[in-house]
């Protein structure tokens, strides 16, 4: 789009606002715009996110990311990779670490997903 | 390794090799930000008012001769940007540039890094800057971790925490040490074309392990002045996107304290650079006057002329110390043409320093404006940022903003000038990889950001319970992956550049042979290049490669620069370097001068005004040759020689200094002649011993030209005196 400058025009309603006046405006106007950003990152997750946190958990990157992959095909990232994990990890009785590893094959995505999938689109 | 082993050696190259061993046991030794600490004791003769503690170990600033060698450390943070794609050679550079003061070592990514998704692992070369993996961060880390002992400062450790894998290198970075970084989702946005719900969605969480870890965030805003048509038109906009990231980060969990702005002065001269960035930056700062500031240096309008980048660069430390900066950054003045090489880097640090020096205290004596032009200039932008933030909310929020090409427009806004980049909510790189968080979705570690139905078995403050620990809280979890690919690592690269005895230049990369000649050609433009290279083959240099020129008259001549490799290297166990000088202790002159008393004459010869060095070698007060108890008779300057040589004879004295600075058509060497063909003359030569100095003066060409001795740049009082009382002791001895 291409504009004149209206300047002049546009200020009118700001010209008189002190200076601490319009230093207010200026971030609760920008906390408006920030918000649902926020609150939409709040409520979301993504293939990074999760793979961000099997790492926390000590998976390396390779494995972190085979995990990922395979959650994504199983549409499980909104349960948390992590979870699905433990989750597994239970089923089988097996220490979370090893849990990882089998998923990461490609292992045992049925069974987890059997029994956490019903929570999808609650 | 031992404790021994760990430690630096001044006079020993830093060992790369070592530092690569046992990498997967090495942690970190501490974690977040570190700023200087004010200062206020004096400094040689000197009071400062913004300086922070000394170093342990520096190196000062060229000048800094004349004042005792004295090196004061400015309050300001200063970053030096280093990644020539080889971290191993980038180590060295960063020992180099911590003895001169940078503590915020700035590593920039290989190009392509952001559309990487996931983490890369190992220690592959890169293009325009550095893989960052987990193996060249531990390594790096661990080298400053020794490099901060050496200078004792704490060297902050940055790098970026940017696209489609954000949060994967934010873990990575809290996890070993790393300081401080880039993080801006609008960066990803605008300049890589990343999706812009994945950016934002990401960055919540990169941001919130970044405050976990106390790193110090840096925005990505100064991107639109560089990229912007008009760069000096964007001013609303950049407190637009300044604001944006400021508060996003905030409102997930960041502290004030460590959210800085990267802020860059958005023109140069010929423009009225101070006119347009002064009131800028008065805007910004009392905008965001709760968060830090980063200053960068503009880099929209560099070319390769190095002193023109530098005098810019002096311009926007001005603006830095007539507003406020809490980091200094640099740009290398050779950025307009090629990846920074070694020495720039240190010219960079040196021109932040310098001028942050020589304006220590200038808020106390002069003050902006607070009528007229600046403050309603001040007003003016803040006003157009206003109706800027205005105008998103009315289009719908930030991503139609986007949309509709709100960004990175040459117009200043109000005014469009409809070139802006404009980006769509489903598109991008990763577009449709977000979703929902479950009711029952959980992520069992720490420094999470959002929703996690954490079981109520565990605490809520401490998720990672349910693994009894995550990495954050226990190191030893972290796998640790050492090499990927067997051909691109850094021991293959190593291994070609081994130490062999061979010396070679470098500017970039061990053994790389790169020089640079400097020439004037009294041709035109196209002529002297064309020149230029022919001269630079005939030197046996190879690949030459014109790296600057500028016409000084178009038919007159032009100034050009010209780099190549040399492709032969010096036997350093061949090489003959002339023997240090040994000079007598301070006790053996006092007591030789006590029992046989020495006088000299001394004076700057010819038509030479400089005294400054000649006052050194022999005032008491700089450890001149007075203290030893030398009698010296000083004649000032631009003395006649035969003046000199009378006063010799008059006063009986035993020497004769005579200094020069100025050595055009070679008059000091006419200077040195003429001494010693009037000492024979007047029968005196071997009863008086000539000593000559002076910046361009060596003892070679001092004693071709008929002196005893000559003593150049770096000489001493006792050099001179140790001199003096050897060879009137040797005449006692005969």
């Amino acid at each position: 789009m291409k504009r004149e400058d209206d300047f002049e025009k546009r200020r009118e309603h700001i010209k008189d606002l002190t200076n601490e006046e319009l230093y207010n405006r200026f971030w609760s106007l920008t906390e408006e715009i920030v918000k649902p950003m926020v609150d939409l990152a709040y409520n979301h997750t993504s293939p990074s996110i999760e793979r961000s946190v099997l790492l926390r958990m000590g998976f390396t990157s390779i494995e972190a990311s085979e995990i990922v992959k395979q959650g994504s095909k199983w549409k499980l990232l909104g349960k948390g990779m992590g979870h699905v994990v433990l989750k597994y990890a239970d089923i089988k009785n097996i220490n979370y670490m090893e849990a990882g590893r089998e998923l990461a094959e490609g292992k045992g995505w049925d069974k987890v997903s059997a029994l956490i999938g019903g929570a999808l689109n609650e | 390794m031992s404790n021994e082993k760990e430690k630096l050696i001044e006079n020993e190259k830093i060992n790369v090799e070592e530092i690569l061993k046992d990498l997967d046991e090495y942690k970190p030794k501490r974690r977040g930000w570190h700023w200087r600490e004010p200062y206020n004791e004096l400094v040689g003769e000197f009071k400062y008012s913004e300086i922070s503690k000394p170093l342990k170990k520096s190196k000062a600033l060229p000048a800094a001769r004349g004042f005792n060698n004295i090196d004061p450390q400015p309050i300001q943070v200063i970053t030096s940007e280093i990644a020539s794609g080889r971290f191993e050679d980038d180590i060295r550079r960063m020992r180099m540039a911590a003895w001169h003061g940078a503590d915020h070592i700035m590593v920039i990514r290989t190009a392509g890094q952001s559309h990487y998704d996931g983490l890369i692992e190992g220690t592959p070369e890169g293009i325009g800057g550095v893989p960052i993996t987990r193996k060249e961060v531990r390594a790096t880390r661990k080298a400053l971790d020794l490099i901060e002992e050496e200078v004792g400062r704490e060297i902050n450790f940055h790098s970026y925490v940017s696209g489609v894998a954000g949060p994967d290198i934010a873990v990575m970075f809290a996890e070993e040490g790393v300081n401080g970084a880039h993080q801006d989702p609008q960066y990803n946005v605008l300049y890589r074309n990343i999706n812009m719900i994945r950016s934002f969605v990401d960055a919540a969480v990169a941001k919130r392990i970044m405050a976990f870890a106390d790193m110090l965030q840096i925005d990505g805003a100064h991107n639109a002045n560089a990229t912007a048509m008009k760069g000096y038109n964007v001013l609303p906009e950049l407190m637009v996107q300044h604001a944006i990231n400021a508060k996003y980060s905030e409102m997930v969990g960041m502290k004030k304290e460590n959210i800085s702005l990267s802020t860059v002065p958005p023109t140069a001269p010929p423009a009225p650079c101070l006119k347009l960035d002064l009131p800028y930056a008065v805007a910004l700062r009392k905008i965001f006057k709760d968060y830090k500031m980063r200053a960068q240096m503009n880099t929209k309008y560099m070319e390769s002329c190095t002193r023109e980048a530098t005098v810019t660069h002096v311009l926007n430390i001005l603006i830095s110390k007539l507003t406020s900066a809490d980091i200094q950054s640099t740009i290398t003045p050779d950025e307009g043409r090629n990846v920074p090489w070694h020495y720039n880097s240190i010219h960079a640090i040196n021109t932040a320093k310098q001028a942050l020096l020589g304006m220590d205290g200038l808020k106390e004596m002069v003050e902006l404006k607070d009528e007229g032009y600046l403050p309603n200039k001040v007003r003016e932008i803040t006003e157009r940022a206003v109706l800027f933030l205005e105008e998103i909310i009315q289009v719908g929020g930030y991503f139609k903003a986007v949309e509709e090409g709100f960004f990175v427009d040459s117009g200043m806004y109000p005014e469009r000038n409809g070139d802006g980049i404009a980006r769509k909510i489903d598109k991008g790189v990763a577009t449709d990889t977000v979703v929902p968080r479950d009711k029952d979705y959980f992520a069992p570690v720490c420094a999470h950001f959002g929703y996690n139905h954490i079981p109520e078995e565990y605490s809520i403050d401490k998720p990672c319970e349910a693994i009894e620990g995550c990495t954050l809280c226990k190191h030893e979890k972290i796998q640790y992956i050492d090499e990927l690919d067997p051909n691109d690592n850094v021991y293959k690269r190593m291994e070609k550049v081994k130490d062999d005895g061979a010396i070679k230049p470098e500017v970039e990369w061990k053994k790389d042979g790169i020089v640079t000649i400097n020439m004037f050609i009294p041709e035109d433009e196209r002529t002297s290049e064309a020149a230029a290279l022919e001269i630079a083959k005939n030197m046996n240099l190879l690949d030459p490669e014109v790296i600057h020129k500028q016409v000084l008259q178009d038919s007159e001549g032009t100034y050009v620069e010209v780099k190549g490799k040399v492709g032969f290297s010096i036997n350093k166990s061949e090489l003959k370097v002339p023997e240090k000088k040994k000079i007598l202790s301070d006790e053996t002159m006092r007591e030789f001068v006590k029992n046989h008393p020495v006088r000299i004459v001394a004076a700057t010869v010819g038509e030479d005004e400089h005294s400054v060095g000649l006052r050194e070698i022999i005032d008491i007060k700089h450890g001149g040759i007075e203290k030893y108890g030398i009698d010296c008779v000083y004649l000032g300057t631009s003395c006649p020689v035969e003046k000199l040589i009378d006063a010799a004879i008059e006063t009986k004295a035993q020497a004769i200094l005579a200094s020069t600075i100025i050595t055009h058509n070679d008059v000091h060497i006419k200077n040195m002649q003429k001494l010693n063909n009037l000492c024979i003359e007047k029968g005196v030569r071997d009863k008086i011993i000539l000593v000559s100095g002076g910046t361009q003066v060596t003892d070679e060409i001092a004693k071709a030209n008929g002196m005893d001795v000559g003593f150049g740049r770096g000489s001493h009082g006792n050099d001179v005196a140790s001199f003096i009382v050897e060879t009137l002791q040797k005449r006692l001895e005969e």
